[in-house]
């Protein structure tokens, strides 16, 4: 199992990283202080300009033929820059999606390059009550992340994936309010909308893309636990009280010291599972549970330690503490609370 | 493919020579394993060939790592000399050293301990005050004491450190010394932990012996060498599964769950998930620094992430362990043969706090953490600069805790 990355993974973290420092503060603000909807320029940036929306896309289908493992980097980067895009609903579970469905529609390239962005309902958090009556889909789901700004909805009733326009008629997508306001939610309300079927997949190719789905958000929380930890240091070693800067203080020195031990657990815990994804897929289920048991509160315990030694400035909704930690918190519960996470890893470990 | 060649034989290996079980408990059939291990080549592995090692590369020291896990090694009289003392002399050793001590080392031929910490000198080592006074014939008299030697009831060898310069700052004036343990200005006597066993002890120095060539390092240079070998301890420490812990990990307690038919309960199993979730991590972290320094990446400062999470990781199964376990923890019948059920429980609750404070506590561990890693600023020290002559001391009375 390769734990470390190669020089190749190192450069494409270099290059995303490169871009998103340029761009994504102001895609943030927008989106946090203005409402704006996801950065269609950026988005479609990374998807030409770096060619990273289609990292673990098969080339025959049109991707770029890297893996999960480059896909991880794509996502911590992404969590380190908080950047509001539909990562996760199109780069990741629509495409996990229609990976599976060995889709040649062409909406994987589509998505790839970033012209499109699709959501998914019906995999990840609550069902819904859709079912499929006359020729369209009738019902309602929700939350679906990423189906504000979406092109193409992808909706899995009984494990038939049905594709449809998300602008088409009989398609009303309600925009929820969120805990993280660099992720939008919506509602996605059916009324007889027009869906074409791309294929059904069995329970275990709908758990692989559930496991991918753990695995790429466990990426994301690393970003922003790094980014977390960055920012703190850096904070605490400006700041001045007592006469002293904070971090010469113990309490907050060993408070960064354990930020950063489990951000450094969680790197690894996040890359052993990404590598399953790509090397040993059957036995992919028990690592992607490992990170999310493991990774989804230690990610919240290091934003929340960020707001705790930014202080009074860290609970200000101008600075970018908050969003860490909310970022930290709605990443760890969009799949269902802890105590399910560790009822899963129990079953898988035979308990 | 050479690489599973390796691993397929060494499983087949350790199934047709399994430990004999009074290895853990008589050193000399544990040394008599060792040199078995070693004649089939599985000791020293990424060792230089020339001083008895295998010459491997990390791949072979992880799947070694995996495969002997559950065979049960008798690792415990070892562990001084192939986790600290051992790479300290591949790292800083003369040629005539390493030829000297590593071969009998690799073999369970001669045994180790590690003689540091002071009653006035543990977190602050660099504080020590035995010394080492030099004769006209160039070696060394060494008087003192140390305390909390592990190992030193077996050991035939000792790396120490000793004070041979107090008009230099603390850190200064001191000098790592490869000390013969077997000699009459040494003595041992046991100190039973918290366990009720005695895997430590005090140590007293009385004009013990050590010849010019003795010096491991550099005379005046003993703080690196120390710094050296405590890097070295806290990648060990992480990467070794305490054999006194092992009542109260995921797999143990597992089992029990099941024995004590408790395994459907929701609490233990989220307890149970929680527990292996962080065990896996910490190994995988392990491999990782294990494939960081085999790549050629040191894994210098951020060994103590390790430390602690292994420590941490101990407290935890405790807190587990309690779950599972419930009052069955507490009291329990003892058969014939003078064991119970309770016994790994009890051991390893126990024996907690030993993994949060040997090798150096959490609290330095995360101060390391701190300032190596992140940059943090040094804690203020009133005595780090001056002659360590002049610095004020801060010894225990080991009584004052006693009520007995
Ligand atoms: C099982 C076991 C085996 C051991 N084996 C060996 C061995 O083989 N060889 C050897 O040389 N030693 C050995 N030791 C000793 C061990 O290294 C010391 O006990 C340890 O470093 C702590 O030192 P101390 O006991 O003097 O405690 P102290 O240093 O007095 O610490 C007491 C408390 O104060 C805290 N503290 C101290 N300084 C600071 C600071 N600067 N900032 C914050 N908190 C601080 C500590 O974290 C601790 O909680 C062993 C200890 C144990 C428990």
């Amino acid at each position: 199992m390769q734990l470390v990355p190669t020089s190749e993974q190192d450069e494409l973290r270099s290059a995303v990283r490169a871009l998103l420092d340029k761009q994504a503060p102001r895609a943030v603000r927008a989106t946090v202080d203005d409402g704006a909807g996801y950065d269609r320029d950026l988005w479609r940036r990374l998807g030409t300009e770096l060619g990273v929306l289609g990292l673990a896309v098969p080339e025959e289908l049109g991707g770029a033929g890297a893996g999960h493992v480059e896909r991880a980097i794509l996502a911590e980067e992404l969590g380190r820059a908080l950047l509001p895009s539909p990562f996760l609903g199109s780069a990741v579970l629509a495409t996990d999606l229609l990976v599976g469905l060995d889709d040649r529609s062409g909406l994987l390239g589509a998505l790839g390059s970033g012209e499109r962005m699709a959501a998914v309902a019906g995999v990840l958090g609550p069902a819904g009550d859709v079912s499929v009556s006359g020729g369209g889909l009738r019902g309602s789901a929700g939350p679906v992340v990423d189906a504000t700004d979406a092109d193409d909805l992808l909706v899995v009733v009984d494990g038939v994936v049905h594709h449809l326009d998300a602008t088409g008629p009989g398609v009303v997508r309600t925009p929820l309010r969120s805990l993280d306001p660099t992720r939008r939610h919506a509602r996605v309300d059916l009324d007889g909308a027009a869906a074409t079927r791309l294929g059904s997949l069995d329970s275990d190719a709908l758990q692989r893309v559930r496991d991918l789905a753990t695995v790429a958000i466990a990426a994301e929380q690393t970003g922003v636990m790094g980014a977390a930890v960055d920012r703190t240091v850096a904070y605490v070693s400006d700041r001045v009280q007592f006469g002293r800067v904070i971090g010469s203080y113990q309490a907050v020195k060993h408070g960064c010291a354990d930020m950063y031990a489990s951000t450094e657990q969680a790197v690894s815990a996040v890359r052993a599972a990404a590598w399953a994804a790509d090397h040993d897929p059957d036995a992919l289920p028990l690592p992607a549970a490992v990170a999310r048991v493991f990774v989804g509160p230690a990610a919240f315990a290091v934003t929340n330690s960020m707001v705790q030694y930014h202080g009074g400035i860290g609970y200000t909704w101008e600075h970018d503490a908050h969003l860490f930690y909310k970022r930290a918190k709605s990443d760890e519960l969009l799949s269902g609370p802890p105590g399910a996470a560790r009822a899963r890893l129990a079953e898988l470990m035979k308990v | 493919m050479a690489e599973e060649n390796w691993r397929e034989r060494l499983r087949t290996w350790l199934a047709e020579h399994p430990p004999p079980p009074e290895a853990h408990t008589d050193v000399a059939a544990a040394q008599r394993y060792q040199a078995q291990l070693h004649d089939a080549g599985y000791a020293g592995l990424t060792w230089p060939k020339e001083w008895g090692g295998q010459g491997l590369g990390a791949v072979e020291a992880q799947a070694f790592a995996e495969e002997s896990a559950a065979a049960d090694l008798p690792t415990r009289p070892f562990m001084i000399g192939m986790g600290m003392t051992g790479p300290t002399l591949v790292d800083l050793g003369t040629p005539e050293q390493k030829r000297r001590y590593l071969p009998p080392l690799l073999r369970g031929e001669e045994i180790w301990c590690q003689l540091f910490s002071e009653p006035g000198a543990g977190s602050d080592v660099a504080s020590l005050r035995t010394r080492a006074v030099r004769e006209p014939d160039g070696s060394w008299v060494l008087s003192g004491q140390k305390v909390w030697t592990s190992n030193a009831q077996w050991a035939d060898v000792a790396a120490v450190l000793a004070r041979t310069d107090p008009d230099k700052p603390k850190h200064g004036g001191i000098t790592m010394f490869v000390l013969d343990m077997r000699q009459p200005g040494v003595t041992v006597r046991p100190l039973v932990d918290m366990t009720g066993h005695a895997p430590f002890n005090e140590v007293y120095l009385d004009e013990a012996r050590v010849p010019a060539d003795g010096v491991l390092g550099e005379v005046d240079g003993g703080w690196r060498a120390a710094t050296t070998m405590l890097g070295h301890e806290r990648v060990s420490i992480s990467g070794m599964r305490q054999r006194r812990g092992r009542g109260v990990t995921s797999a143990a307690l597992t089992e029990l769950a099941q024995r004590r038919d408790v395994a459907g309960d929701p609490l233990v199993r989220d307890r149970l998930a929680d527990l292996y979730a962080h065990e896996r991590v910490l190994e995988l972290f392990t491999d990782r620094m294990r494939q960081e320094t085999a790549a050629g990446v040191p894994v210098g400062a951020r060994g103590s992430v390790g430390k602690l999470a292994g420590a941490l990781l101990a407290h935890r199964g405790v807190e587990v362990a309690g779950h599972v376990a419930g009052a069955d923890a507490v009291a329990w019948e003892v058969s014939d043969d003078g064991e119970g059920p309770g016994d790994d429980l009890a051991l390893g609750i126990a024996s907690a706090p030993a993994a949060s404070i040997a090798g150096g506590t959490n609290e330095i561990q995360r101060s390391i953490i701190g300032e190596r890693v992140l940059g943090l600023p040094r804690e203020p020290a009133a005595d780090r600069d001056r002659p360590f002559r002049d610095a004020p001391t801060g010894e225990v009375d080991r009584a004052a805790g006693s009520h007995v």
